[in-house]
């Protein structure tokens, strides 16, 4: 069991990053990572697009005709994304009075449509399931790096206005990072944010291409160990 | 009918279900929380409003004592907006509306401005903006505490000539590196305050007595 769910673990989290690797989504991700709390806002309501929308799409996956998937698909991430939207609203509503603002913006996030076509159409639902946790998960890593790395950049603290999302108590989370800082715009703009995910690609490659060349170096040393 | 026709057919009438099954799971769940929702809105209107106005100092169902005006220009409003007016025990208290100002840095600012019947301030507060992170948004009383310091004002206190920033030789503190949104700001809430002293009978006119 825990071997079928290994790799979508480690796909979803790492070797196939929703915003990393395939590059998906990019366009609320660039647009509300400025700061941590941001970023895990609109993660958390992606995981929980995510989740419901590939385990309905793996429901019904096998009424859906091939020729009319993506429209289907369309049909059913909409209709998920505006009942989660209209429920919030009426049962969290200090919560979506935060997130709210983010909703919308998961529709225009292709990470969606590209987890229903490339997993959750083939699957059965306990993997779809886990594929749309795991995919949301990498995907709100990443957003909460990205927030940390522009907000300590951007105005020099981190967590800061976490009150918004965890209530009064949270009014004291704010980490001042540097103090008396005078802020750099350019991290709170968009343009902060391609040049900070771009580093953050580079870094996971540099990881990436480290392992390999490790791995390749102890292959070859118990090579030689066995030849002599 | 040949095979492919039937075949684009089904085809049809399966995109057909899904399209009747996603709609009545949108229509269930409107249906469902649209009371909730609506009781939500209020809530938080309430709240926003209780805090320019407290509580304590009226007694009328203010979200039901309203009247609309139409757009103006003073308040740059483009379309009908709603005048919430606190009484109590009948004698009108204060009155709670929306004035926008059009020429924030990045566009609208949008304010809720609170204005008590001797043409004091109650307060204000920005509902929408859309100014520059760590520099305009400061106006948002939950970045910093500027906004609060309109409580109490009024078009004589500071006189009228004083209501623009200092760097225009008036009474109000701009910004470090920021100075176009709080100058939008302060003429906005002017402009709010001279519209209510122009029509101040007017907004507080029961709303069922005709026009």
């Amino acid at each position: 069991m825990t071997e079928l769910y290994k790799p979508i673990i480690r796909d979803g989290l790492w070797k196939n990053n929703p915003a990393l690797v395939q590059l998906l989504g990019l366009c609320p991700l660039l647009a509300v990572s400025n700061t941590v709390i941001n970023g895990l806002g609109l993660g958390l309501a992606t995981i929980l697009t995510l989740v419901a929308s590939n385990g309905i799409i793996s429901l019904c996956r096998h009424h859906i005709p091939d020729e009319a998937r993506l429209p289907v698909f369309v049909l059913i991430i909409a209709s998920i994304v505006t009942a989660i939207e209209l429920s919030m609203s009426a049962w969290f509503h200090e919560l979506y009075l935060i997130l709210g603002i983010f909703i919308p913006l998961i529709v225009t996030n292709c990470a969606i449509t590209g987890r229903a076509e490339a997993f959750a159409a083939r699957n059965p639902v306990g993997p779809a399931i886990v594929d749309g946790l795991m995919m949301g998960i990498g995907f709100t890593a990443v957003l909460v790096l990205l927030g940390a790395l522009r907000e300590v950049i951007g105005q020099g603290t981190l967590f800061s206005e976490a009150h918004l999302m965890f209530g009064e108590v949270a009014r004291h989370f704010t980490i001042i990072v540097i103090d008396d800082y005078r802020g750099f715009l350019m991290a709170l703009l968009p343009p902060g944010a391609f040049i900070g995910l771009g580093l953050i690609v580079a870094l996971k490659n540099v990881i990436d291409a480290r392992q390999v060349s490790n791995s390749v170096a102890s292959t070859t040393a118990l090579a030689e160990n066995q030849s002599t | 009918m040949n095979a492919l026709q039937r075949h684009i057919l089904s085809i049809g009438l399966i995109l057909a279900a899904f399209a009747i099954g996603a709609s009545s799971v949108v229509v269930f769940t409107e249906q469902a929380t649209r009371q909730k929702i609506l009781d939500n809105e209020r809530q938080t209107l309430l709240n926003a409003i209780n805090i320019l106005i407290p509580q304590q100092q009226y007694n009328n169902d203010i979200l039901a004592d309203t009247i609309e005006i139409a757009a103006k220009q003073q308040l740059a409003t483009t379309k009908p907006s709603t005048v919430y007016r606190a009484r109590r025990d009948g004698q009108a208290i204060a009155a709670v509306f929306t004035s926008i100002a059009p020429d924030g840095y990045n566009g609208k600012i949008k304010l809720l401005v609170g204005v008590y019947k001797n043409g004091d301030l109650a307060g204000v507060r920005v509902i929408s903006h859309k100014e520059t992170p760590g520099l305009g948004d400061k106006i948002d009383d939950r970045k910093s505490a500027w906004i609060k310091g309109f409580t109490g004002l009024s078009l004589n206190k500071p006189e009228i000539e004083q209501w623009h920033v200092k760097k225009d030789g008036g009474h109000f503190d701009q910004f470090t590196g920021a100075t176009i949104t709080p100058r939008a700001v302060i003429k906005a809430v002017k402009n709010a305050l001279l519209y209510f002293k122009a029509h101040r009978d007017e907004l507080f006119r029961p709303h069922n007595e005709p026009t």
